[in-house]
């Protein structure tokens, strides 16, 4: 059973080891080749990151979500990337299939995703439907005992290295609206699937997405998440709070890292006969930066903590998004300041830093959808 | 085979070490604690027998504070089977260490003893060598490689001008040197189940073990600092400052 307040420490401290012994030192060589080494790979998947989220019962670490808040404000002091390779086996599909999966359905992925034996990947956005995930077009037409997915998916991250695609598709007309839309558990080996060429992105680089086209894939009825049509668009609307709350989580861990850059710096350099730490308008920038990471560090806590007490943490999970998340793009833009033009260059770590925390405003809902969630949630409680 | 594997709580390896104001030892009040990093190497090097189907069970063992339970835990994590606590709020010496273990060795009757070869906190480099002779048994310290053959052990040691090898009956002590082994990270999974292995608790009273110190600390001192430099104007004068002042040419 989770309970509130796990004690993890240990957990944290290893974390912490590993992030800043093993992750961390291989950045510059994630940036270079645009991918994780393999021994790093290996590394990952043995420290046993890959079924945080994940019960014991099928081999994963059954993290409350206080306690996984904890684990990730470790993690996300490393580069992003790092995160988004492990990321996708512990979020939104993962968790589906612990809420709507048939027993045969959690045996047969949930052991293996834990080990990271198999990466799971998430198949939602289409070019046309990002922010209205509802939108989705992608077909699965009936046939005998089978279906066959027709479509395209959109910034399918970890799409070359998947085993498992989770795929949303409509299984009913679009007037039946989100209760038309089911999820599939598609193998990798299925015929018909085809990865398109990465995306270039701006920064996150070691993290590949790319599209998934779907042509004529044919899978069995019993791929069919839970069972029956109909499940999984909710559920992942549900796991949503759970997914903001660790993507909020990781931004604290990249504010600390910020900040930790930023101060070193500020140490380090010496202009007008001294460090510019010294220097009082160089200070403004660390004491916003650092008071902006403690309140984005003590919403994620309250908010992780009211949800592992049954609350309903929809609107709290949002401000955390959208809060922390807004805080790193400004303490990076801050710290970025401070290194002065050393800041545009790509010796030192804050130019790459500054370029990957970019992405934390736009995925897992952008801003802008927070704020709106934010909004309907306080109106709705005001109505009342 | 059972191995007993001794580990100590120390000052982590990352804090940098302040000196009270008393003079009287160092500041440990708000300061992260860890394994001793060549207590690390030993249990490692006692997982990696298990693993290899040399070794059966794995008893992790440290002295000290209550605290001292989570230096055990670590061990567990690595892979360790059970530990045993002996706790006491005393100074603990060498040579109460070494009595302590002895005691221990007793009880459980291992056939190999690992410990680091010193702890990074005070440097002593004695307690495994302590521990062999008030047990009578052969020792291989500063170990870094070690083939365990039937009965006996092939220990290579770090010396000064190089490797010596020796040859030693079991049951023996070895102290681990830094390059055996890189220990590992203890996995996620693994400390989750760490928290269920057994941690035995006992006092150096229950061991019949006296713990009183032999020596005294008297003053503790930072380094001195180091001075500044000069700067010389030729290679004449350098020469002449090694003579004259420095007299060392």
């Amino acid at each position: 059973m989770r309970v509130e307040g796990q004690d993890v420490g240990d957990l944290t401290t290893a974390v912490r080891r590993f992030v800043r012994e093993v992750l961390v030192p291989a950045e510059p060589a994630v940036e270079e080749n645009d991918a994780i080494p393999a021994a790093i790979v290996e590394q990952l998947r043995s420290f046993g990151l890959f079924g945080m989220t994940i019960p014991e019962a099928y081999g994963g670490l059954g993290l409350c979500m206080l306690a996984e808040a904890r684990v990730a404000f470790e993690i996300g002091y490393a580069a992003p990337a790092f995160r988004s390779y492990f990321g996708t086996s512990n979020g939104v599909g993962t968790l589906g299939i612990l809420l709507d999966g048939t027993d045969e359905q959690k045996r047969r992925y949930l052991p293996r995703i834990a080990k990271g034996a198999i990466m799971a990947a998430f198949c939602l956005t289409e070019p046309d439907a990002g922010s209205d995930a509802a939108a989705i077009t992608t077909r699965a037409r009936r046939d005998g005992d089978d279906y066959v997915i027709s479509g395209t998916k959109r910034f399918v991250t970890n799409a070359p290295q998947a085993g498992l695609f989770t795929v949303f598709a409509r299984t009913a007309d679009k007037d039946a609206g989100i209760a038309g839309i089911s999820t599939f558990l598609v193998d990798r080996e299925r015929a018909g699937i085809e990865i398109g060429p990465l995306d270039r992105k701006m920064g996150f680089r070691g993290s590949q997405s790319a599209d998934v086209r779907f042509d004529e894939c044919r899978v069995p009825a019993a791929t069919l998440l839970g069972g029956k049509e109909g499940v999984g668009f909710k559920t992942a609307m549900r796991c949503l709070d759970h997914a903001r709350i660790h993507m909020a989580a990781i931004s604290v861990g990249l504010c600390t890292r910020l900040i930790d850059e930023g101060v070193r710096h500020a140490l380090g350099r010496k202009q007008f006969g001294r460090a510019i730490a010294q220097f009082q308008l160089i200070q403004a920038m660390l004491a916003d930066s650092e008071a902006e990471c403690f309140a984005a560090r003590a919403m994620v806590e309250a908010a992780a903590r009211a949800k592992d007490q049954g609350e309903p943490v929809t609107k709290q999970a949002a401000c955390c998004k959208y809060f922390a998340t807004e805080a790193a793009g400004r303490i990076a833009d801050r710290v970025l300041q401070l290194h002065g033009g050393y800041g545009y260059l790509k010796d030192f770590p804050i130019e790459r830093l500054y370029r990957d925390v970019r992405l934390l405003r736009l995925y897992e809902g952008t801003s802008q959808i927070q704020q709106l969630v934010i909004a309907r949630e306080l109106l709705a409680e005001k109505a009342r | 085979m059972k191995v007993l594997i001794a580990i100590k709580r120390v000052i982590d390896y990352n804090v940098k070490i302040r000196v009270k104001s008393d003079n009287s030892g160092v500041e440990t009040a708000n300061v992260k604690f860890s394994m001793n990093p060549f207590d690390e190497i030993a249990v490692e090097e006692a997982v990696r027998l298990k693993e290899a189907g040399k070794a059966e069970e794995l008893v992790a063992v440290s002295m000290g504070v209550a605290q001292c339970q989570e230096t055990i835990r670590t061990a567990l994590a690595m892979g360790a089977d059970r530990g045993i606590l002996v706790q006491t709020d005393a100074e603990l010496q060498p040579l109460a260490v070494a009595k302590l273990l002895k005691a221990l060795v007793d009880k459980e009757q291992p056939q190999l003893v690992i410990l680091g070869k010193q702890a990074i906190d005070d440097d002593s480099n004695q307690t495994g060598q302590m521990l062999a002779a008030l047990l009578g048994w052969p020792q291989g310290t500063f170990a870094s490689k070690v083939t365990l053959g039937d009965g006996k052990a092939e220990v290579v040691r770090e010396i000064d001008g190089g490797l010596e090898t020796v040859e030693i009956k079991l049951p023996a002590v070895v102290s681990t040197d830094l390059r055996l082994n890189e220990p590992r990270y203890a996995s996620l999974p693994n400390i989750m189940k760490a928290k269920k292995k057994p941690i035995d608790t006992v006092t150096p009273a229950d061991l019949g073990v006296d713990v009183a110190p032999r020596l005294v600390t008297l003053k503790v001192e930072e380094p001195a600092k180091r001075k500044a430099g000069v700067k010389v104007a030729s290679v004449a004068e350098l020469v002449d400052k090694l003579k004259n002042e420095a007299k060392v040419i």
